[in-house]
């Protein structure tokens, strides 16, 4: 059997990775983006120097051939799913038995005049990288529109070559729609506190452009008017699919596939950012561009195609982030609203660089989710409590379980129990510390 | 500001650095008939040497060239004239102890040139040590005390954009001279008098004698680790591990490695570094080293047994807890000098798959070269035989000694710093690193963790290994680190964008640490 992966990203990758442990069978990946696979989420630290380009690629180069997966470095331009055949831009065309759509995303361009413009770019490819690699040197002023992890880095970015930044956030907090009030205004701060320019609830209304076509200003909704030389749009991904076009594979936003990843062809396997589930768990979203899910799904499509089908069960939601040095883990369920149904516990140290949240169901007191900022916590303990729905006094007991922080850092759980008695007036004594022989039996206990 | 500082400070240490470079052109020598009676003490050689005539006695020279050609040939006559001896009188010799050796007259050589030295490096010294090592210093540290101002979060930024830290010129000149550094402070002392001699204060400060050149590199290696140390404290002061850390280095080079010796040494007591073991310390067994030991009382016999319980006891015991990180990060010489000085180097270290058999291969080659070697040497020392079938164990250690001890350890071992990374000894070469290896890989509770599906494959991790693990390789597999050569420094922890990586210690799991491959989702087994 021939299986094709068109987009060599974490999901093509990665299928193509358990594809061939699981199987002998033809493995052809392939990309027009990058010759080899890379970590698109160190873009950043290649731009700040961090890292070289290289440093982005998490297999060595003879690692492909050593493992029999052929790289095919071109772009698809067609798909003919009756002859099962792919057409690309230079090579010949392809023939393939299984085909796995792993395509990623592309940039949300705002519906505003002036985005084609020399100097507006997102920051999702490595075109971008390269591009604002170029243009940075010649860059005076930045303005990034949006204002989400994207949006943070690309200001981050700038920021470390001493370029002045203005972020352009439509949201009344710095990523709202995700994060809840409090966590908003601790990014909030520490962005103005690296001099950066927040404007919150607003939205550029066109890119001005020179003679050059070049970028000059953007006009912003209450008239004002920002002198940059640089545009960043950060105003989030959209599934790339427009090579389905008139294939008859369902498309939606993405590309809709059923529980096992399966398009409405049989033959055919949607994975990552661009595949679009038909009916998520309750609690996960339809579309989910995330670096993990990208991973767990290739690993998944895998399976599906060679070995016996299992559902795709993503299990309990988890994303990280880093804003600037404040790292950001959350697990489980974190609105970003308050709820009658939902209440938590929220410490804040008092630098406004640490805090923990946990989310509890009000009427069981069911557990269901962690958001934590400068502190790490395990992600199988948090796990572990939320799918067994542990009791809150009793994570709180034992939350020092779950902190990774590195070997003598300051511990913070007594101060979340301090907290939570003022918020209750219920004392909840510590368990004694816990060190990793406690977090290995609480592990290996299916259920305590 | 921040920018004028950092300029002021690289200012100020080039200008000590050249006046370090110029130190060398002070060159006045001329030999002092009391300078002879104080370096030729042994009765028989001192007999030889003033059985020729040296008529360059208080004549004024002016390079050491110049002045090393003349005592050569000084000693040419004294060989000349202990060869006519011999022949008449051997039993003098017999009586008044060994002969006049080659190795004696490179030392007698080296001493009474290094004695011989005056001008305004002997007599003002103290003003050459300020304007050399004193403006370094306060250059160093008034560019490092900048990094205050900056967020430890771009400690990294730029990195490889810079020819410094990239093996750019910057990095190749500094390469370069610290292996040119080396080569003469190994085997061309003689042409480094000056600077030998810019030690002394220092030296007279804490034992009373003048420096020598083992006096300078120490000094030296304790300066720069107590500089870049300071480094190290300003760049990770939001990270604790990292702090106890770096003191803790700073602390055991400035006072086991440097000044306690010192003071052993000016109360007549062997010069012991007491956390300095055997392997590393490869002529720990050799004879001068016990008899030296053995004929010192209580304290050196004391030292002998200190000596062997570390690497027999201690070594394993304290593996077992904490993984090799406990010496290698923690308290070793070579680490400290790694972890301070190097730390700038960290990323280019090789993260090939070829690097890593490489590694495997020359590291326990070495391991068993050192204990094949220790062997002859305590073989030679009960039977007083020194050959074993072809095997001569005094060429063995001279062997050992030159491409071990002085050519890796040291010339390859700091010299490539800017050039294959900090820790090119402590990977490839050190015997001991290589033992405590094995004790981490197999029995030990220490492994870096991986915080469940967390990594995002960015590199950083793999990149600012020093000993050239793909931790990235294990992470994004949500696979625990167990790697014979981790020696702990913490920076992968510390440099993880999402927090993934923590070291850590448990007695759990030993045997099946970094089994679970976290990210894994399916089980090949349960479908």
């Amino acid at each position: 059997m021939h299986i094709a992966i068109i987009g060599n990203g974490i999901s093509g990758t990665t299928a193509a990775r358990f594809l061939r442990k699981y199987s002998h069978h033809r493995i052809t990946m392939i990309s027009a983006e990058s010759e080899y696979f890379f970590a698109r989420t160190g873009m950043m630290y290649a731009f700040m120097g961090h890292l070289r380009f290289s440093d982005l690629l998490p297999y060595e180069n003879w690692f492909w051939k050593k493992n029999k997966i052929d790289l095919v470095f071109d772009h698809v331009t067609r798909i003919d799913v009756l002859e099962k055949r792919l057409y690309l831009k230079r090579s010949p065309e392809i023939s393939y038995d299984k085909l796995i759509i792993a395509t990623g995303s592309k940039v949300n361009m705002p519906d505003i005049p002036g985005t084609s413009l020399h100097g507006v770019t997102g920051f999702y490819h490595k075109g971008d990288l390269e591009n604002i690699t170029n243009l940075h040197r010649s860059i005076s002023n930045a303005v990034i529109i949006g204002g989400g992890l994207i949006g943070i880095e690309l200001a981050e970015m700038f920021h470390s070559k001493n370029i002045p930044v203005t972020m352009v956030v439509r949201d009344a907090g710095y990523w709202r729609n995700t994060l809840p009030y409090e966590e908003s205004e601790m990014v909030g701060s520490l962005i103005k506190k690296q001099g950066i320019k927040l404007l919150l609830n607003t939205e550029v209304r066109e890119i001005q452009g020179n003679a050059e076509g070049k970028v000059k200003s953007v006009v912003l909704t209450d008239d004002n008017v920002i002198e940059c030389d640089f545009v960043g749009i950060a105003t989030g991904v959209l599934p790339q699919i427009s090579l389905l076009n008139d294939t008859g594979i369902a498309t939606e936003k993405g590309i809709l596939v059923d529980e096992y990843l399966q398009t409405n062809n049989p033959d055919i396997f949607a994975a990552g950012d661009c595949a679009q589930i038909r009916s998520p768990d309750s609690g996960r979203k339809s579309i989910e561009p995330v670096w993990y899910t990208g991973r767990i799904m290739g690993e998944l499509v895998a399976n599906n195609i060679c070995r016996n089908p299992v559902k795709y069960k993503p299990g309990i939601w988890f994303n990280s982030a880093k804003f600037f040095g404040m790292e950001y883990q959350v697990y489980g369920f974190v609105p970003n609203k308050k709820s009658t149904e939902y209440d938590n516990v929220f410490w804040q140290h008092p630098d406004t660089q640490k805090s923990v949240r946990i989310m509890y169901e009000q009427s069981t007191e069911k557990v269901v989710g962690f958001g934590l900022m400068g502190i790490r916590y395990r992600h199988e303990v948090c796990e572990k409590w939320i799918l067994e729905e542990t009791q809150l006094s009793t994570v709180l007991a034992d939350l020092s379980l779950a902190n990774f922080d590195p070997e003598f850092f300051r511990q913070y759980e007594p101060l979340v129990l301090e907290q939570y008695f003022q918020q209750t007036g219920k004392k909840i004594l510590p368990a004694k510390a816990k060190n990793l022989n406690a977090v290995i039996k609480f592990l290996k206990n299916v259920k305590r | 500001m921040k920018k004028i500082i950092k300029l002021l400070g690289v200012l100020i240490f080039l200008t000590g650095f050249v006046i370090f470079l110029l130190a060398l052109r002070e060159q006045r020598f001329t030999l002092m008939p009391h300078v002879v009676e104080s370096v030729i003490v042994n009765p028989y050689h001192k007999q030889l040497i003033k059985s020729v005539d040296y008529e360059m006695l208080e004549e004024q020279y002016e390079s050491s060239e110049a002045f090393v050609n003349r005592l050569e040939r000084l000693f040419r006559d004294v060989k000349i004239v202990e060869g006519l001896n011999t022949k008449n009188t051997s039993s003098e010799i017999q009586k008044n102890g060994a002969p006049l050796s080659e190795y004696d007259i490179n030392q007698y050589i080296f001493e009474l040139t290094l004695a011989s030295q005056l001008g305004g490096i002997i007599v003002e010294s103290s003003w050459w040590l300020r304007m050399t090592f004193g403006l370094m210093m306060l250059g160093a540290l008034l560019y490092i005390f900048t990094g205050l101002y900056e967020s430890p979060e771009s400690n990294n930024a730029g990195v490889w954009q810079q020819s410094f830290q990239n093996r750019g010129l910057f990095g190749l000149l500094t390469g370069s001279f610290l292996i040119g550094f080396y080569i003469v402070l190994y085997w061309f002392p003689l042409y480094i008098t000056s600077w030998i001699h810019l030690a002394d204060p220092l030296s007279r400060s804490l034992n009373g004698n003048n420096a020598g050149q083992w006096f300078l590199y120490g000094a030296m290696y304790t300066l720069a680790i107590l500089v870049m140390g300071t480094r190290m404290l300003i760049r990770y002061r939001h990270d604790r591990y990292q702090i106890f850390r770096t003191i803790s280095v700073m602390f055991f080079q400035t006072a086991f490695a440097f000044i306690i010796p010192e003071i052993l040494s000016s109360l007549n007591k062997p010069r012991f570094d007491f956390k300095d073991m055997w392997p590393l310390k490869y002529d720990f067994f050799f004879e001068w080293n016990l008899n030296t030991l053995l004929q010192s009382g209580h304290i050196g016999v004391f030292m002998l047994v200190w000596g062997i319980v570390l690497f027999l006891v201690a070594v394993p015991v304290f593996t077992w807890f904490f993984g090799k990180r406990w010496y290698c990060s923690w308290v070793c010489g070579c680490g400290a000098l790694a972890e301070t000085a190097g730390d700038p180097f960290r990323q280019l270290s090789n993260k090939k798959l070829f690097a890593w058999r490489i590694e495997r291969y020359l590291i326990y080659a070495i391991l068993i070269f050192v204990i094949v070697m220790t062997l002859l040497v305590l073989y030679t020392f009960f039977t007083g035989s020194a050959n074993i079938g072809p095997l001569n164990s005094y060429d063995v250690r001279k062997w050992y000694g030159f491409l071990i001890g002085s050519v890796f350890a040291g010339v390859i071992g700091v010299g490539f710093y800017p050039l294959m990374g900090n820790r090119v000894w402590c990977r490839f070469g050190c015997p001991l690193a290589a033992y405590m290896g094995i004790i981490q890989k197999f029995r030990s509770r220490f492994r870096i963790t991986v915080n469940g599906d967390q990594c995002i494959s960015c590199g950083n991790c793999s990149a600012y290994c020093e000993m050239g693990i793909d931790v990235r390789a294990y992470a994004q597999n949500g696979q625990d680190v167990v790697r014979a050569s981790c020696v702990g420094c913490g920076i992968c922890v510390a440099v993880c964008p999402r927090g993934v990586l923590s070291l850590e210690n448990a007695s759990e799991d030993i045997s099946q640490r970094g089994n679970i491959k976290r990210t894994i989702k399916l089980n090949l087994d349960d479908i």
